[in-house]
């Protein structure tokens, strides 16, 4: 039997209906990143219920706490607006839980009310509510716009406002806003950065908040994030690079504009030529000299590539997630000469398609991409033209199932796999394990569906 | 509050001190309110005080508690495979209600609808806040009938619709005049009601109005029942249904684990109503014997003993001596096995204690299991229940309506003229009654609690921690949420909301399942790994230094 078994080959254009989506909202997105700073409690202004479902998204991502609280709006505050329920919610926090910083994030519910959470957290200082020390940021993030890589955007970016100081000493550091990516990837990034003895400070940054150890002790605020002297003098830095155009341009652009941290906006390193030119262009900005140990981590990655590259060779895809990391997969496949062929992401953004278009203007065969697509219409777009793997969130094995099609777990959310906590995909390590997964399922494939005769030893 | 560590031993303390402490670092306002939400319980005899339940989480208190939304969209009807549920809203609310309860669902071709796999959303953008989303939403429906030609659709309203404006009723009058199949609305926004429950109560309401009752007979059977707040998680309906159809008895409608639009609409034509969770459904039982005539009692499949003795129970409701054989053969077959399990489980976890917080019934329900492997609930309440789940049915007249309960509507109900059909007569109901049989009958959590229990309602992050540092439990019962803070700690936690992917608990293969996942997570090695050699013995030993 089959699991999607309504979704018909024929593809009628929908202008109303979304079916199994391809991104989710704003607030998970914020709550994320604002899970990368240090000592950060996330705040959630509106009902409860959006907290409790962002609070669960994550943890069953990572398998790992997720605290956040909500403004528990009822009716009364739906009508008459959510100050006084804000207000109380920033007094009890920092009685309670003692973080040393909330970030709050809006919700469609306090947007469509109109809740002015600037203004209310002045008035929360103003009264006293705000204990000495302590900070309250804030982003506005209605689910109604983009997804919840616009959220992460927004975190990031109202962070950064709250924070960023230009005191006029440059402190030579460079910011990195690492992309709507997973702690190891975060942990992966300092690691290269550190090689090249570039100084940095990379916000957010969710290693060790989102993949703590198991310890007998439960610290609420893990030691990880980056720290708020660390945000504060991002506006000294003496540049940032912004990994992903949609997760991380915008934090970026306001650092340059506001306090003149010039930026570069990346794509998100993964494969060899993007993790090529996030090395290079860390070189550039700094004058470091790229060491051994990194040329010799690439030489890995080509070296695996020419290994086998015969399993790859002419092999479609179909890709869905987020645009920054569809992005990147897409040009690495392409560069080992696999073929995406359906390529979806649920977040908005034409300039999306055009890019896909760029990258895969020479493939042999024909694409199809869209943004602000879903997961049905990929569905069917395989239906029409098979694929040999596929590559997406939890829910793809729903498809992958359904049309016997090997799968690799990459994007949001992953709830059935573990790993991604731990180990990278950015980089030229993260690129080898990348291959590894995708030679693991092809090949897999291949010792399946080989007939005795000329079932194979060696690949 | 920021860093706990696991105590080797649990402190002794006062269980009067106990709530003190809990309550020691809230603002005083903050700590007035929780008061009446946390109590001790009293020995048989002495009056339990007034328990606090079903009203505002406090702002900033991080709470387990869900919204309406989650409760009418997500448990009512996200275990009914053939309708097409469409989330009116921004994208968010319907991509985490999409297959994330573990509802499971039986079905035996592809010709069979099943819709429980998709997520269906108008995925509002601005400009439909702006100016209005009725207009999407027609077309979404249509859509949605043109693709899948459903025999039914449904509406269910996010936090935004309620405040632009959208009428999701009037839109779904006029698609179903349109399109001549049913569709219908909830009011279901997240800010309605405290909790959940109040979605379980709009998601009802509305089955009751529009579904319920409007197909004749199907099933047939000499002894048939309706099993209401069963939801099918991790199988627990299939398990029921096995020992059912073991002894005879025929299951009309689940509501609504793995369910049907035909079952809930034939639902009238069972003879017995059996409640499991009480929260989210007593009304609907109630509704149903005003309208026609089906009487209602209380039955709990979760725990073997408690499972004979619901199926005891219905078997003396339908007096008949061959049902009463069968059940007891049943039974007589069943307990063996489990007996086994449970004595060799029972050696390694007697004397442990438990606490749980969760839904509204599970937390009282789940102590029956702990009972029979011999542990001790030291703690415990519900999420979302109300104080009749706590104290019993018969402190319903005296619960104050408020603000919040007034948005939710109470259905008049009156008798059916053409349905309406008594299903025992006066003196057959006085007899029963005579024997000690009770109808519509819920005593609530707190009868069942040991002595110097906690109980507390709508525990939250802060005093669950605390809890534990206090009164060091061998195991915890909550939800995902909580789940890896606990853990942290080097105490396991039994989520009951998903099972932690493990069940069916139900009936008597879930009992024996259960005894082993707790024995298993219990006595697991992994809690004697946190420390490595050296942070054990940080001292540096002369034998090992290098000669
Ligand atoms: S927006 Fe409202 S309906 Fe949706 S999850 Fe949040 S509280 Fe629930
Ligand atoms: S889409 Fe909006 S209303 Fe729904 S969960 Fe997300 S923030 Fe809440």
């Amino acid at each position: 039997m089959t699991l999607l078994r309504h979704t018909p080959v024929e593809i009628k254009e929908r202008k109303a209906l979304s079916i199994n989506p391809a991104k989710t909202c704003q607030p998970v997105g914020a709550m994320y990143a604002a899970l990368g700073i240090h000592g950060c409690l996330p705040h959630s202004h509106g009902s409860q219920g959006c907290c409790a479902y962002h609070r669960s998204a994550l943890t069953k991502h990572y398998k790992e706490p997720v605290s956040a609280a909500t403004s528990s709006f009822t009716e009364g505050a739906s009508v008459f607006g959510g100050q006084a329920n804000l207000l109380q919610a920033i007094n009890n926090i920092f009685t309670v839980y003692e973080p040393d910083v909330i970030a709050v994030h809006t919700t469609c519910l306090s947007e469509t009310i109109g809740d002015d959470v600037p203004q209310i957290t002045d008035k929360a200082r103003q009264e006293g509510k705000i204990p000495e020390g302590k900070f309250v940021v804030s982003a506005s993030t209605p689910s109604y716009v983009g997804s919840h890589v616009t959220g992460f955007a927004n975190m990031v970016m109202g962070t950064l406002k709250g924070f960023s100081e230009k005191t006029g000493k440059k402190n030579g550091k460079v910011n990195i806003i690492p992309g709507f990516v997973e702690p190891s990837d975060m942990e992966e990034l300092k690691r290269l950065a550190t090689a090249m003895g570039v100084q940095t400070i990379l916000f957010p940054d969710t290693s060790g908040v989102l993949n703590g150890p198991l310890t007998g002790e439960y610290k609420m605020f893990p030691d990880g994030g980056t720290t708020v002297p660390e945000l504060r003098s991002t506006g000294d830095s003496i540049g940032t690079l912004a990994l992903g155009e949609w997760a991380s341009a915008e934090g970026a652009k306001y650092l340059d504009s506001t306090h003149k941290v010039p930026c570069k906006i990346l794509d998100l390193p993964i494969g060899l030529k993007a993790t090529d030119r996030f090395i290079d262009a860390l070189r550039m900005i700094t004058g470091r000299h790229v060491p051994d140990l990194i040329a010799h981590e690439r030489g890995q990655l080509v070296d695996l590539i020419s290994d086998m590259h015969q399993y790859f060779y002419h092999k479609k895809v179909a890709l869905v997630g987020d645009p920054d990391q569809v992005i990147a997969l897409t040009e690495f496949l392409t560069s080992i000469d696999m073929c995406p062929v359906h390529i979806v992401t649920g977040t908005p953004g034409k300039k999306f398609e055009a890019r896909i278009k760029e990258i895969t203007k020479d493939s042999p065969f024909p694409v199809n991409v869209k943004a602000l697509g879903d997961m049905f219409l990929l569905h069917q777009w395989i239906k029409n033209d098979p694929v040999d793997l596929l590559i997406g969130n939890t829910y793809c094995k729903y498809i992958a199932r359904d049309e016997d099609i090997p799968l690799i777990r990459h994007g949001f959310p992953i709830i059935d796999r573990v790993g991604h906590q731990y180990f990278p995909t950015v980089g030229y390590k993260g690129g080898l394990r990348l291959l590894e997964k995708i030679l693991d399922a092809l090949l897999t494939r291949i010792d399946r569906d080989a007939p005795e005769d000329c079932f194979e030893l060696t690949y | 509050m920021s860093t706990i560590a696991k105590k080797k031993k649990a402190v002794k303390m006062d269980p009067t001190d106990i709530v003190q402490d809990l309550l020691k670092k809230y603002p005083t306002k903050v700590a007035r309110k929780r008061a009446k939400q946390i109590m001790v319980n009293e020995a048989e005899g002495a009056t339990t005080p007034e328990m606090g339940a079903n009203v505002r989480t406090i702002p900033g208190i991080i709470t387990m508690r869900g919204c309406t939304y989650a409760g009418c969209k997500g448990v009512i009807l996200g275990p009914t495979r053939d309708i097409v549920n469409i989330t009116h809203g921004p994208i968010g609310c319907g991509f985490y209600s999409w297959l994330t309860r573990r509802n499971q669902t039986h079905t035996e071709t592809d010709a069979d609808e099943n819709f429980m796999t998709y997520a269906f959303s108008t995925d509002m953008n601005e400009n439909d806040i702006v100016f209005g989303g009725e207009k999407k939403l027609k077309q979404a429906i249509q859509e949605a009938y043109e693709l899948f030609n459903p025999k039914a659709i449904a509406v269910f309203s996010t936090c935004p619709v309620g405040l632009i404006g959208d009428d999701v009723h009037a839109v779904s009058k006029e698609m179903r005049e349109k399109l001549g199949i049913n569709i219908f609305g909830f009011s279901c926004e997240g800010y309605k009601g405290v909790s959940q429950s109040a979605g379980h109560h709009i998601a009802n309401n509305q089955i009751f109005k529009h579904v319920l009752g409007t197909e004749g007979a199907v099933k047939v059977g000499e002894f048939k029942i309706n099993l209401l707040g069963e939801y099918n998680i991790g199988g627990d309906g299939f398990e029921i249904d096995r020992i059912l159809d073991a002894c005879g008895i025929t299951v009309v409608s689940t509501f609504s684990g793995n369910s049907t639009y035909e079952q809930f609409a034939t639902a009238h034509n069972a003879d017995l109503n059996t409640v499991m969770c009480h929260r989210s459904i007593n009304y609907v039982a109630e509704m149903m014997e005003t309208k026609y005539g089906i009487p209602w009692i209380k039955v709990n499949f979760i725990g073997a003993e408690a499972t004979a003795k619901s199926l005891r129970k219905i078997a003396q409701y339908f007096d008949s001596p061959k049902l009463t054989e069968r059940v007891e053969a049943v039974i007589a077959a069943e307990m063996p096995d489990i007996k086994t399990v449970m004595d060799d489980v029972r050696s390694r976890t007697e004397g442990k204690t438990a606490m749980l917080f969760v839904g509204g019934s599970r937390a009282h329900h789940y102590q029956e299991l702990f009972n029979e492997i011999g542990m001790r609930t030291i703690s415990a309440g519900y999420e979302f229940a109300h104080r009749d789940d706590y104290e019993g049915r018969h402190v319903i007249p005296e619960i104050k309506i408020d603000a919040d309960s007034r948005n939710i509507e109470e259905l008049e109900v009156e008798a059916c003229t053409e349905n309406y059909n008594p299903r025992k007569t006066e003196e057959e109901l006085k007899k029963l009654e005579e024997a000690g049989f009770k109808f519509k009958d819920y005593a609530g959590m707190i009868p069942d609690m040991p002595n110097k229990s906690l109980v507390i309602d709508d525990v939250n992050q802060y005093e669950a921690e605390k809890l534990i540092e206090i009164m060091k439990p061998d195991i915890f019962c909550a939800g995902i949420k909580e789940k890896y803070s606990v853990q942290k700690l080097g105490i396991p936690l039994k989520q009951l909301h998903n099972y932690d992917i493990g069940g069916p608990y139900a009936g008597f293969k879930g009992a024996i399942n259960f005894f082993r996942d707790i024995d298993r997570m219990i006595n697991s090695k992994v809690w004697s790994y946190m420390k490595a050699p050296w942070q054990e013995k940080p001292e540096l030993s002369a034998t090992y230094v290098w000669e």
